[in-house]
Protein backbone atom coordinates (compact mmCIF):
# COMPACT_ATOMS: atom_id res chain seq x y z
CA UNK A 1 0.00 0.00 0.00
CA UNK A 2 1.54 3.30 -1.06
CA UNK A 3 0.53 6.70 0.17
CA UNK A 4 1.45 8.36 -3.10
CA UNK A 5 -1.70 7.24 -4.90
CA UNK A 6 -4.15 10.02 -5.60
CA UNK A 7 -6.82 10.50 -2.98
CA UNK A 8 -10.18 9.30 -4.18
CA UNK A 9 -13.37 10.89 -2.85
CA UNK A 10 -16.35 8.61 -2.38
CA UNK A 11 -19.38 10.86 -2.48
CA UNK A 12 -21.78 10.72 0.44
CA UNK A 13 -24.72 12.89 -0.42
CA UNK A 14 -24.75 16.16 1.45
CA UNK A 15 -21.53 15.61 3.28
CA UNK A 16 -19.44 18.08 1.32
CA UNK A 17 -21.60 20.87 2.70
CA UNK A 18 -20.81 20.12 6.38
CA UNK A 19 -18.22 22.69 7.48
CA UNK A 20 -15.09 22.10 9.53
CA UNK A 21 -15.41 18.31 9.50
CA UNK A 22 -13.31 15.58 7.91
CA UNK A 23 -14.97 12.30 7.07
CA UNK A 24 -12.77 9.33 8.05
CA UNK A 25 -14.06 7.04 5.35
CA UNK A 26 -12.47 4.01 3.69
CA UNK A 27 -10.46 6.09 1.21
CA UNK A 28 -9.09 8.40 3.87
CA UNK A 29 -8.36 5.44 6.13
CA UNK A 30 -6.34 3.92 3.30
CA UNK A 31 -4.45 7.19 2.85
CA UNK A 32 -3.73 7.43 6.58
CA UNK A 33 -3.03 3.75 7.23
CA UNK A 34 0.62 4.15 8.20
CA UNK A 35 -0.02 7.30 10.24
CA UNK A 36 -2.61 5.42 12.27
CA UNK A 37 -0.52 2.26 12.63
CA UNK A 38 2.43 4.39 13.78
CA UNK A 39 0.12 5.83 16.46
CA UNK A 40 -0.92 2.34 17.55
CA UNK A 41 2.73 1.42 18.11
CA UNK A 42 2.85 4.06 20.87
CA UNK A 43 0.62 1.94 23.11
CA UNK A 44 3.78 0.23 24.39
CA UNK A 45 6.02 2.07 26.86
CA UNK A 46 9.28 1.02 25.18
CA UNK A 47 8.05 2.28 21.80
CA UNK A 48 7.08 5.61 23.33
CA UNK A 49 10.62 5.92 24.69
CA UNK A 50 12.14 5.03 21.32
CA UNK A 51 9.94 7.59 19.54
CA UNK A 52 10.76 10.36 22.00
CA UNK A 53 14.51 9.67 21.66
CA UNK A 54 14.51 10.37 17.88
CA UNK A 55 11.11 11.14 16.36
CA UNK A 56 12.19 11.48 12.75
CA UNK A 57 14.14 8.24 12.76
CA UNK A 58 11.27 6.38 14.41
CA UNK A 59 8.75 7.77 11.90
CA UNK A 60 10.83 6.58 8.95
CA UNK A 61 9.97 3.00 9.88
CA UNK A 62 6.51 3.62 8.40
CA UNK A 63 6.17 4.23 4.64
CA UNK A 64 4.19 7.43 5.06
CA UNK A 65 4.41 10.53 2.86
CA UNK A 66 6.74 13.45 3.60
CA UNK A 67 3.69 15.61 4.30
CA UNK A 68 2.35 13.12 6.82
CA UNK A 69 5.69 12.81 8.61
CA UNK A 70 6.09 16.58 8.74
CA UNK A 71 2.56 17.05 10.14
CA UNK A 72 3.38 14.60 12.94
CA UNK A 73 6.73 16.27 13.70
CA UNK A 74 4.96 19.66 13.76
CA UNK A 75 2.08 18.25 15.85
CA UNK A 76 -0.24 19.84 13.32
CA UNK A 77 -3.35 17.91 14.38
CA UNK A 78 -5.67 19.41 11.77
CA UNK A 79 -3.23 18.51 9.00
CA UNK A 80 -2.83 14.96 10.35
CA UNK A 81 -6.61 14.55 10.17
CA UNK A 82 -6.70 15.95 6.62
CA UNK A 83 -4.03 13.43 5.60
CA UNK A 84 -5.93 10.41 6.89
CA UNK A 85 -5.17 10.36 10.60
CA UNK A 86 -8.11 9.53 12.86
CA UNK A 87 -8.63 11.18 16.23
CA UNK A 88 -8.80 7.89 18.19
CA UNK A 89 -5.50 6.75 16.70
CA UNK A 90 -3.95 10.20 17.16
CA UNK A 91 -4.95 9.99 20.83
CA UNK A 92 -2.04 7.56 21.32
CA UNK A 93 0.31 10.28 20.06
CA UNK A 94 -1.11 13.10 22.15
CA UNK A 95 -1.22 10.83 25.21
CA UNK A 96 2.49 10.22 24.62
CA UNK A 97 2.86 14.01 24.68
CA UNK A 98 0.81 14.21 27.89
CA UNK A 99 -2.00 16.10 26.14
CA UNK A 100 -5.78 15.58 26.33
CA UNK A 101 -8.60 15.28 23.81
CA UNK A 102 -9.71 18.72 24.90
CA UNK A 103 -6.27 20.23 24.22
CA UNK A 104 -6.17 18.78 20.72
CA UNK A 105 -9.78 19.70 19.93
CA UNK A 106 -9.07 23.28 21.07
CA UNK A 107 -5.96 23.43 18.85
CA UNK A 108 -7.92 22.36 15.79
CA UNK A 109 -10.56 25.04 16.34
CA UNK A 110 -8.02 27.82 16.79
CA UNK A 111 -9.06 28.46 20.41
CA UNK A 112 -6.91 28.24 23.51
CA UNK A 113 -7.70 25.30 25.73
CA UNK A 114 -9.25 27.66 28.31
CA UNK A 115 -11.45 29.33 25.72
CA UNK A 116 -12.52 25.95 24.38
CA UNK A 117 -13.25 24.55 27.86
CA UNK A 118 -15.36 27.66 28.58
CA UNK A 119 -17.28 27.18 25.33
CA UNK A 120 -18.08 23.62 26.44
CA UNK A 121 -19.18 24.82 29.89
CA UNK A 122 -21.46 27.29 28.14
CA UNK A 123 -23.19 24.42 26.36
CA UNK A 124 -20.78 23.70 23.50
CA UNK A 125 -20.61 24.98 19.95
CA UNK A 126 -24.20 25.60 18.88
CA UNK A 127 -25.45 23.78 15.82
CA UNK A 128 -27.22 26.88 14.50
CA UNK A 129 -24.85 28.58 12.10
CA UNK A 130 -22.65 25.47 11.93
CA UNK A 131 -24.63 23.13 9.70
CA UNK A 132 -23.54 24.26 6.28
CA UNK A 133 -20.51 25.71 4.52
CA UNK A 134 -22.68 28.52 3.19
CA UNK A 135 -23.36 29.64 6.77
CA UNK A 136 -19.61 29.76 7.42
CA UNK A 137 -18.83 31.71 4.24
CA UNK A 138 -21.61 34.17 5.10
CA UNK A 139 -19.95 34.74 8.51
CA UNK A 140 -16.53 35.20 6.93
CA UNK A 141 -17.97 37.59 4.36
CA UNK A 142 -19.07 40.01 7.07
CA UNK B 1 -35.68 -19.25 28.40
CA UNK B 2 -33.40 -16.25 28.62
CA UNK B 3 -35.03 -12.84 28.19
CA UNK B 4 -33.85 -9.29 27.54
CA UNK B 5 -35.96 -7.22 29.93
CA UNK B 6 -34.43 -3.75 29.82
CA UNK B 7 -31.91 -1.48 28.15
CA UNK B 8 -29.39 0.92 29.61
CA UNK B 9 -28.14 3.57 27.23
CA UNK B 10 -25.24 5.74 28.26
CA UNK B 11 -22.35 7.81 26.90
CA UNK B 12 -18.87 6.37 27.44
CA UNK B 13 -16.66 9.47 27.63
CA UNK B 14 -13.08 8.44 28.57
CA UNK B 15 -12.62 11.48 30.86
CA UNK B 16 -15.39 10.06 33.09
CA UNK B 17 -13.28 6.95 33.68
CA UNK B 18 -10.21 9.09 34.33
CA UNK B 19 -12.17 11.29 36.79
CA UNK B 20 -13.39 8.23 38.67
CA UNK B 21 -10.01 6.47 38.69
CA UNK B 22 -8.24 9.63 39.91
CA UNK B 23 -10.82 10.12 42.72
CA UNK B 24 -12.19 13.34 41.21
CA UNK B 25 -15.82 12.21 41.13
CA UNK B 26 -16.73 14.56 44.00
CA UNK B 27 -15.25 17.67 42.35
CA UNK B 28 -17.72 20.36 41.19
CA UNK B 29 -17.14 19.61 37.49
CA UNK B 30 -17.79 15.87 37.83
CA UNK B 31 -20.20 15.58 40.78
CA UNK B 32 -23.35 16.34 38.73
CA UNK B 33 -22.32 13.64 36.24
CA UNK B 34 -21.92 10.92 38.86
CA UNK B 35 -25.00 12.08 40.83
CA UNK B 36 -26.98 11.51 37.65
CA UNK B 37 -26.42 7.77 38.11
CA UNK B 38 -27.54 7.41 41.76
CA UNK B 39 -30.97 6.18 40.67
CA UNK B 40 -29.49 3.90 38.00
CA UNK B 41 -27.16 2.17 40.46
CA UNK B 42 -30.10 1.35 42.75
CA UNK B 43 -32.27 0.27 39.82
CA UNK B 44 -29.75 -2.20 38.46
CA UNK B 45 -28.83 -3.51 41.92
CA UNK B 46 -32.51 -4.40 42.41
CA UNK B 47 -32.94 -5.80 38.92
CA UNK B 48 -29.94 -8.16 39.33
CA UNK B 49 -29.29 -9.11 35.70
CA UNK B 50 -27.54 -12.43 35.12
CA UNK B 51 -25.99 -11.27 31.87
CA UNK B 52 -25.33 -7.91 30.20
CA UNK B 53 -24.92 -7.68 26.44
CA UNK B 54 -22.81 -4.57 26.11
CA UNK B 55 -22.88 -2.80 22.75
CA UNK B 56 -19.96 -0.38 22.42
CA UNK B 57 -17.17 0.61 20.10
CA UNK B 58 -13.50 -0.02 20.42
CA UNK B 59 -11.42 3.17 20.06
CA UNK B 60 -8.30 1.82 18.32
CA UNK B 61 -7.46 -0.29 21.37
CA UNK B 62 -8.21 -3.97 20.68
CA UNK B 63 -8.56 -3.44 16.92
CA UNK B 64 -6.03 -1.41 14.97
CA UNK B 65 -6.39 -0.26 11.36
CA UNK B 66 -5.49 -3.72 10.04
CA UNK B 67 -8.86 -5.36 10.83
CA UNK B 68 -12.14 -3.45 11.12
CA UNK B 69 -15.16 -5.65 11.92
CA UNK B 70 -18.50 -3.90 11.50
CA UNK B 71 -20.26 -6.13 14.07
CA UNK B 72 -18.32 -8.39 16.44
CA UNK B 73 -19.20 -10.58 19.41
CA UNK B 74 -16.92 -11.36 22.34
CA UNK B 75 -17.05 -15.11 22.98
CA UNK B 76 -14.07 -15.35 25.36
CA UNK B 77 -14.36 -16.34 29.03
CA UNK B 78 -12.72 -13.08 30.11
CA UNK B 79 -11.73 -9.68 28.72
CA UNK B 80 -8.97 -7.69 30.46
CA UNK B 81 -9.10 -3.86 30.58
CA UNK B 82 -7.01 -2.39 27.74
CA UNK B 83 -3.91 -0.23 28.05
CA UNK B 84 -5.02 2.77 25.99
CA UNK B 85 -1.65 4.50 26.23
CA UNK B 86 -1.71 5.52 29.90
CA UNK B 87 -1.95 2.04 31.52
CA UNK B 88 -5.06 -0.14 31.96
CA UNK B 89 -7.94 1.27 34.05
CA UNK B 90 -7.92 -0.16 37.60
CA UNK B 91 -11.22 -1.99 37.11
CA UNK B 92 -12.10 -5.69 37.38
CA UNK B 93 -11.56 -8.02 34.46
CA UNK B 94 -14.79 -8.52 32.53
CA UNK B 95 -16.08 -12.09 32.85
CA UNK B 96 -17.81 -13.29 29.69
CA UNK B 97 -20.36 -16.02 29.06
CA UNK B 98 -18.72 -18.07 26.30
CA UNK B 99 -21.51 -20.65 26.11
CA UNK B 100 -24.29 -18.12 25.69
CA UNK B 101 -22.16 -15.86 23.47
CA UNK B 102 -21.43 -18.76 21.13
CA UNK B 103 -25.13 -19.56 20.97
CA UNK B 104 -25.89 -15.92 20.15
CA UNK B 105 -23.17 -15.81 17.47
CA UNK B 106 -24.56 -18.92 15.79
CA UNK B 107 -28.14 -17.68 15.99
CA UNK B 108 -27.23 -14.24 14.57
CA UNK B 109 -25.25 -15.68 11.66
CA UNK B 110 -28.08 -18.03 10.73
CA UNK B 111 -30.36 -14.97 11.05
CA UNK B 112 -28.18 -13.28 8.37
CA UNK B 113 -26.08 -11.04 10.64
CA UNK B 114 -22.50 -12.02 9.85
CA UNK B 115 -20.75 -11.39 13.16
CA UNK B 116 -16.99 -11.44 13.60
CA UNK B 117 -16.30 -13.84 16.46
CA UNK B 118 -13.69 -12.58 18.94
CA UNK B 119 -12.05 -15.11 21.25
CA UNK B 120 -9.35 -12.86 22.64
CA UNK B 121 -9.82 -9.16 23.29
CA UNK B 122 -8.94 -6.34 25.66
CA UNK B 123 -11.81 -3.94 26.37
CA UNK B 124 -11.34 -0.17 26.48
CA UNK B 125 -13.19 2.79 28.04
CA UNK B 126 -16.08 2.28 25.63
CA UNK B 127 -17.05 -0.80 27.64
CA UNK B 128 -15.68 -0.07 31.11
CA UNK B 129 -16.92 3.53 31.63
CA UNK B 130 -20.62 2.49 31.44
CA UNK B 131 -19.89 -0.27 34.00
CA UNK B 132 -18.24 2.23 36.34
CA UNK B 133 -21.23 4.58 36.06
CA UNK B 134 -23.74 1.78 36.78
CA UNK B 135 -21.81 -0.24 39.38
CA UNK B 136 -19.14 2.03 40.91
CA UNK B 137 -16.02 0.20 42.05
CA UNK B 138 -16.83 -3.40 43.02
CA UNK B 139 -14.20 -6.12 43.52
CA UNK B 140 -15.78 -7.93 40.59
CA UNK B 141 -18.49 -6.87 38.12
CA UNK B 142 -21.75 -8.35 39.46
CA UNK B 143 -22.72 -10.36 36.37
CA UNK B 144 -21.43 -11.87 33.18
CA UNK B 145 -20.90 -9.55 30.25
CA UNK B 146 -20.98 -10.29 26.53
CA UNK B 147 -19.24 -7.51 24.58
CA UNK B 148 -20.65 -6.53 21.19
CA UNK B 149 -18.24 -4.10 19.47
CA UNK B 150 -19.52 -2.06 16.51
CA UNK B 151 -17.35 -0.11 14.09
CA UNK B 152 -18.30 3.55 14.31
CA UNK B 153 -14.75 4.89 13.84
CA UNK B 154 -14.20 4.31 10.13
CA UNK B 155 -17.12 5.62 8.09
CA UNK B 156 -19.57 4.48 7.09
CA UNK B 157 -20.72 2.71 10.22
CA UNK B 158 -23.72 0.39 9.90
CA UNK B 159 -26.98 2.29 9.37
CA UNK B 160 -29.32 2.92 12.27
CA UNK B 161 -31.93 0.68 10.67
CA UNK B 162 -29.42 -2.16 10.29
CA UNK B 163 -28.52 -1.71 13.97
CA UNK B 164 -32.18 -1.76 14.98
CA UNK B 165 -32.67 -5.01 13.05
CA UNK B 166 -29.57 -6.52 14.66
CA UNK B 167 -31.23 -5.74 17.98
CA UNK B 168 -34.31 -7.67 16.89
CA UNK B 169 -32.12 -10.62 15.90
CA UNK B 170 -30.39 -10.43 19.30
CA UNK B 171 -33.78 -10.68 20.98
CA UNK B 172 -34.52 -13.85 19.00
CA UNK B 173 -31.07 -15.25 19.81
CA UNK B 174 -31.45 -14.64 23.55
CA UNK B 175 -34.99 -16.01 23.66
CA UNK B 176 -33.83 -19.24 22.02
CA UNK B 177 -31.30 -19.85 24.80
CA UNK B 178 -32.82 -22.47 27.10
CA UNK B 179 -31.53 -21.34 30.49
CA UNK B 180 -33.70 -18.92 32.51
CA UNK B 181 -31.51 -15.85 32.54
CA UNK B 182 -32.37 -12.19 33.02
CA UNK B 183 -30.51 -10.14 30.40
CA UNK B 184 -30.03 -6.37 30.18
CA UNK B 185 -28.64 -4.81 27.01
CA UNK B 186 -26.43 -1.72 27.10
CA UNK B 187 -26.21 0.71 24.19
CA UNK B 188 -23.30 3.11 24.67
CA UNK B 189 -21.61 6.16 23.12
CA UNK B 190 -22.94 9.56 22.06
CA UNK B 191 -24.62 11.87 22.45
CA UNK B 192 -23.81 14.88 20.26
CA UNK B 193 -20.07 15.54 20.08
CA UNK B 194 -17.34 16.28 17.58
CA UNK B 195 -13.69 15.76 18.43
CA UNK B 196 -12.04 16.90 15.22
CA UNK B 197 -11.79 19.76 12.76
CA UNK B 198 -12.71 23.42 13.10
CA UNK B 199 -16.25 22.46 14.16
CA UNK B 200 -15.01 20.47 17.23
CA UNK B 201 -17.09 21.02 20.35
CA UNK B 202 -20.46 20.83 18.59
CA UNK B 203 -23.41 20.07 20.90
CA UNK B 204 -27.07 19.83 19.84
CA UNK B 205 -29.41 19.52 22.83
CA UNK B 206 -32.59 19.80 20.76
CA UNK B 207 -31.58 16.99 18.43
CA UNK B 208 -30.36 14.79 21.31
CA UNK B 209 -33.69 15.19 23.09
CA UNK B 210 -35.62 14.27 19.96
CA UNK B 211 -33.46 11.13 19.64
CA UNK B 212 -34.14 10.15 23.28
CA UNK B 213 -37.87 10.78 22.84
CA UNK B 214 -37.96 8.56 19.77
CA UNK B 215 -36.12 5.72 21.53
CA UNK B 216 -38.49 5.97 24.48
CA UNK B 217 -41.34 5.55 21.99
CA UNK B 218 -41.35 3.15 19.06
CA UNK B 219 -38.01 4.41 17.62
CA UNK B 220 -39.52 4.59 14.11
CA UNK B 221 -38.12 8.10 13.65
CA UNK B 222 -34.68 7.33 15.09
CA UNK B 223 -34.07 4.17 13.08
CA UNK B 224 -34.54 6.08 9.81
CA UNK B 225 -32.08 8.89 10.56
CA UNK B 226 -29.58 8.93 7.67
CA UNK B 227 -25.83 8.92 8.27
CA UNK B 228 -25.44 12.51 7.04
CA UNK B 229 -27.94 13.80 9.61
CA UNK B 230 -25.95 12.36 12.51
CA UNK B 231 -22.80 14.04 11.20
CA UNK B 232 -24.40 17.41 10.49
CA UNK B 233 -26.67 17.63 13.56
CA UNK B 234 -24.83 15.62 16.23
CA UNK B 235 -21.19 15.91 15.11
CA UNK B 236 -18.82 13.45 13.48
CA UNK B 237 -18.53 11.39 16.68
CA UNK B 238 -22.26 11.65 17.45
CA UNK B 239 -22.63 8.80 14.97
CA UNK B 240 -21.96 6.49 17.94
CA UNK B 241 -25.68 6.80 18.70
CA UNK B 242 -26.49 4.15 16.08
CA UNK B 243 -25.44 1.72 18.82
CA UNK B 244 -28.42 2.82 20.95
CA UNK B 245 -30.64 1.49 18.17
CA UNK B 246 -29.25 -2.02 18.69
CA UNK B 247 -30.31 -1.92 22.32
CA UNK B 248 -33.70 -0.45 21.38
CA UNK B 249 -34.32 -3.08 18.71
CA UNK B 250 -33.67 -5.81 21.28
CA UNK B 251 -36.64 -4.65 23.39
CA UNK B 252 -40.34 -5.05 22.67
CA UNK B 253 -42.17 -2.41 20.65
CA UNK B 254 -43.92 -1.24 23.82
CA UNK B 255 -41.49 0.07 26.43
CA UNK B 256 -41.64 2.31 29.45
CA UNK B 257 -39.10 4.99 30.21
CA UNK B 258 -37.69 4.33 33.67
CA UNK B 259 -35.09 7.06 33.87
CA UNK B 260 -33.45 9.79 31.82
CA UNK B 261 -30.44 12.00 32.50
CA UNK B 262 -28.74 14.55 30.24
CA UNK B 263 -25.77 16.73 31.06
CA UNK B 264 -23.46 19.10 29.15
CA UNK B 265 -20.48 19.00 29.18
CA UNK B 266 -18.57 15.87 30.01
CA UNK B 267 -15.25 16.97 28.55
CA UNK B 268 -16.17 17.43 24.84
CA UNK B 269 -19.46 15.59 24.93
CA UNK B 270 -23.16 15.78 25.73
CA UNK B 271 -23.72 12.95 28.19
CA UNK B 272 -27.00 11.12 27.72
CA UNK B 273 -28.50 8.29 29.73
CA UNK B 274 -31.80 6.47 29.20
CA UNK B 275 -33.16 3.36 30.90
CA UNK B 276 -36.04 1.52 29.24
CA UNK B 277 -37.95 -1.57 30.36
CA UNK B 278 -40.24 -3.74 28.29
CA UNK B 279 -43.80 -2.65 29.10
CA UNK B 280 -44.67 -6.32 29.68
CA UNK B 281 -41.90 -6.75 32.26
CA UNK B 282 -42.72 -6.80 35.96
CA UNK B 283 -39.64 -7.10 38.18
Amino acid sequence: MSNDEPFRREPIEGFDDVPGTTLFDAQRARQGYHVNQFCMSLMKAEKRAEFKADEDRYLRKWPMSEAQRQAILDRNWGRMIELGGNIYYLSKLFSTDGKSFQFVAATMTGLTQDQYAQMMLNGGRPVDGNRSKSEWSAKEGK
Amino acid sequence: MAKIVASVNVSHVPAIGAAWDNKKSGEPYWKPVFDGFDFSKKWIAELKPDVIILVYNDHASAFDASIIPTFALGCASEFPPADEGWGPRPVPTVIGHPVMASHIAQSLILDEFDMTIINEMDVDHGLTVPLTLMFGQPQAWPCKIIPLPVNVVQFPPPTGNRCFNLGKALKRAVESYPEDLRVVIFGTGGMSHQLQGKRAGLINKVWDKRFLDSLAGDAELARRIPFIEYVREAGSEGIEMVMWLISRGALDREVREVYRFYHVPASNTALGHLILENASFAA
